[in-house]
């Protein structure tokens, strides 16, 4: 097979044009899913309404004589916050993820491997246990993801050897630290009330994304988007390791901390907004390298619209298929792992 | 004179020196080889020349420029490092490794243009892998990986490449390959190469110039012929060393001596035979 593909360049071309072509598609696939989902629900709309209120929104919700129908209330205030919350939230940590693979040069990490989740995971469950309202819950969420990060960051810069290394090392027994702090408080939780308060809110739902939180999750999330993109060159050096980028003419170590700031930032407030949903910073950068190649040229645009899909697909499965919700952490692994699975078997462009 | 280091010194611990007044100079268009035993302080005498390590004391100057004052960018467009041994993680294609050699060019937010890709399908025609150009570097055999990496310093367009040992763990047929196209590349590219080696057959043949270190410090610098004697490199790797001359008295190869003799089949009463050689 190795002999025959050698003398065979015209079979390496079509590779080439697979990969473009699943790029494209991977691009544009948010939107005919984001329709879709639209007119998903109990009150089912079909994709021409959907469009309409869309474009009403978009062109005459300012106009004086516009009166909004059933659907387009239906569309624009309940559904739209929470499919742009998920499509956000997706991008999210998958495009952390894949960044945080290229840099960590393991396919075995996503954005969460610094402690952030666990530690917005304590933060979320301290306030729920005081009954505090919803917002001081996301903040407290946020604040104390980037406080475990933090902690492992300048931890790990106590340790001589093998920065990278210690650094992973390090953010997985914060993740622990601060897992076990919030097992403490779950125990100590009233279990009538703030316990399954707690519980579901480690489960991950988009259940409580409403208007008011897009606003929040676009400021932290879009300019790391576009840092990510800016950089989606260097994320192709870096992942050489650290002193092949320095030879290159990079200063590795500051362009490092910059991208786990901003990935750090992303991942906090998708988990402070929609709690811990698990898998997607792990599937989507492998799924997307299977179908695009490991160019983060093409990958960071690529993982951004494909982790917007993902959980968008996921979400909308999660709020359609049965009568009750299926929490949303638990849904992302159940389909994820599998997947992750399949990926592995047939993968042969991605990871060595 | 295109390379020069004066009085080079390095520690990672206190009083631990892992490099010990090291001077050298590399002139244009040659091949210089650095040998010594594990652990003499090769790599991380590359490591300095090229700029990604500061010595303790001592300079190094290209081109009239010092090294370590530079940039990093800018000192990434004046001298090349090709790594050891490659440990490629993500399974990029030739053309995409190579192309990372114009990163020294590149804007902050930069991405590779025409240009670059010119540059850079040029390089590896020059090595001569333009028909494994779309193919994943992990898929290649050692040698033309080595070659792709070689492509990627010409596509950096410096004027010094630094090698580190490009050529352990290929088979002679590669490594031949290898060091032939490094020849030519210094005949025709205006590249000068740093090489380190364990290999001293291949500076007989290959190089122009030799450093022989021992312990972090130069035991011996100057032509192979000069350089490569049994005093020498018995001394530099701590064992007995075979020379073989032709009749001109010009050195034609190197071998480790063994115990007792130079070559088993010249023992007498048939070595092979010998129970300890089993």
């Amino acid at each position: 097979m190795r002999v025959l593909r050698r003398e065979l360049p015209g079979v390496l071309i079509s590779v080439r044009r697979r990969q473009v072509a699943f790029y494209w598609i991977v691009l544009l696939l948010p939107i005919p899913l984001a329709i879709i989902a639209l007119g998903l629900g109990r009150y089912a709309i079909p994709p021409r309404d959907v469009l309409q209120a869309l474009y009403d929104y978009v062109f005459s919700s300012g106009d004086p004589d516009f009166e909004a129908t059933i659907e387009y209330n239906l569309i624009t205030r309940i559904r739209l916050p929470r499919i742009v919350a998920a499509m956000i939230i997706g991008a999210n940590l998958s495009v952390t993820g894949t960044a945080f693979q290229g840099i960590f040069r393991n396919p075995l990490v996503d954005s969460n491997i610094l402690g952030v989740t666990s530690g917005a995971g304590f933060g979320a469950a301290l306030l729920l246990l005081l009954n505090a309202s919803p917002v001081y819950v996301q903040v407290s969420a946020f604040f104390f993801g980037l406080v475990a990060v933090t902690m492992a960051y300048f931890i790990s810069r106590l340790y001589y050897s093998a920065p990278l290394l210690v650094l992973t090392l390090v953010g997985i027994l914060i993740g622990s630290f601060f897992s076990s702090l919030t097992s403490l408080l779950k125990y100590v939780a009233d279990p009538l009330d703030s316990l399954p308060a707690i519980t579901y809110w480690l489960l991950g739902s988009l259940t409580g994304a409403t208007r008011s939180d897009i606003p929040l999750l676009a400021v932290m999330s879009l300019p790391g988007m576009a840092f990510m993109w800016a950089i989606r060159w260097r994320l192709n050096v870096l992942s050489l390791g650290d002193s092949e980028a320095l030879a290159l003419g990079l200063n590795p170590t500051r362009l490092k901390l910059l991208i786990i700031v901003f990935s750090t930032v992303m991942t906090a407030v998708a988990v402070s907004v929609a709690g811990v949903i698990g898998w997607v910073g792990l599937v989507i950068p492998h799924a997307a390298r299977t179908l695009v190649g490991p160019d983060h040229r093409r990958l960071v645009p690529a993982t951004i619209t494909m982790g917007a899909a993902f959980l968008l697909v996921i979400d909308t499965l999660a709020r359609n298929l049965w009568a009750s919700e299926i929490p949303l952490g638990v849904f992302t692994g159940i389909v994820g792992v599998p997947l992750l699975l399949i990926i592995l078997r047939v993968n042969k462009t991605g990871w060595q | 004179m295109i390379l020069q280091a004066n009085a080079l010194t390095f520690n990672y611990l206190p009083g631990q020196w892992v490099l010990q007044d090291i001077s050298l100079s590399v002139e244009a268009n040659s091949i210089l080889y650095l040998l010594g035993h594990n652990g003499c302080g090769k790599t991380t005498l590359l490591e300095i020349l090229g700029g990604l390590r500061a010595p303790k004391s001592g300079d190094v100057w290209l081109n009239g420029t010092n090294v370590h004052r530079l940039p990093a960018h800018q000192r990434a467009r004046h001298i090349g490092m090709v790594p050891q041994m490659h440990i490629p993680v993500f399974a990029y294609n030739v053309r995409q490794v190579v192309l990372m050699g114009r990163t020294p060019y590149m804007r902050l937010f930069g991405t590779p243009g025409k240009a670059d890709y010119e540059i850079v399908d040029h390089a590896i025609e020059t090595v001569g892998l333009t028909a494994l150009r779309e193919r994943a570097y992990t898929e290649l055999s050692g040698g033309e990986r080595q070659l792709t990496l070689i492509a990627r310093g010409l596509a950096q367009q410096t004027n010094v490449l630094l090698l580190d040992e490009p050529t352990a763990h290929l088979d002679p047929r590669n490594q031949r390959l290898v060091l032939e196209t490094v020849l030519e590349l210094a005949a025709e590219q205006d590249v000068s190469f740093v090489i380190s080696s364990h290999n001293p057959n291949s500076a007989l043949l290959y190089a122009d110039h030799v450093m022989v270190m021992k312990a972090g410090r130069v035991v011996a610098f100057g032509t192979p012929l000069d350089v490569l004697t049994e005093e020498t490199l018995s001394m530099s790797y701590d064992m007995p060393v075979d020379v073989i001359y032709n009749h001109e008295h010009v050195a034609q190869a190197i071998m480790p001596r063994r115990n007792g003799a130079s070559f088993r089949h010249k023992q007498p009463g048939g070595a092979l035979s010998r129970t300890e050689d089993r």
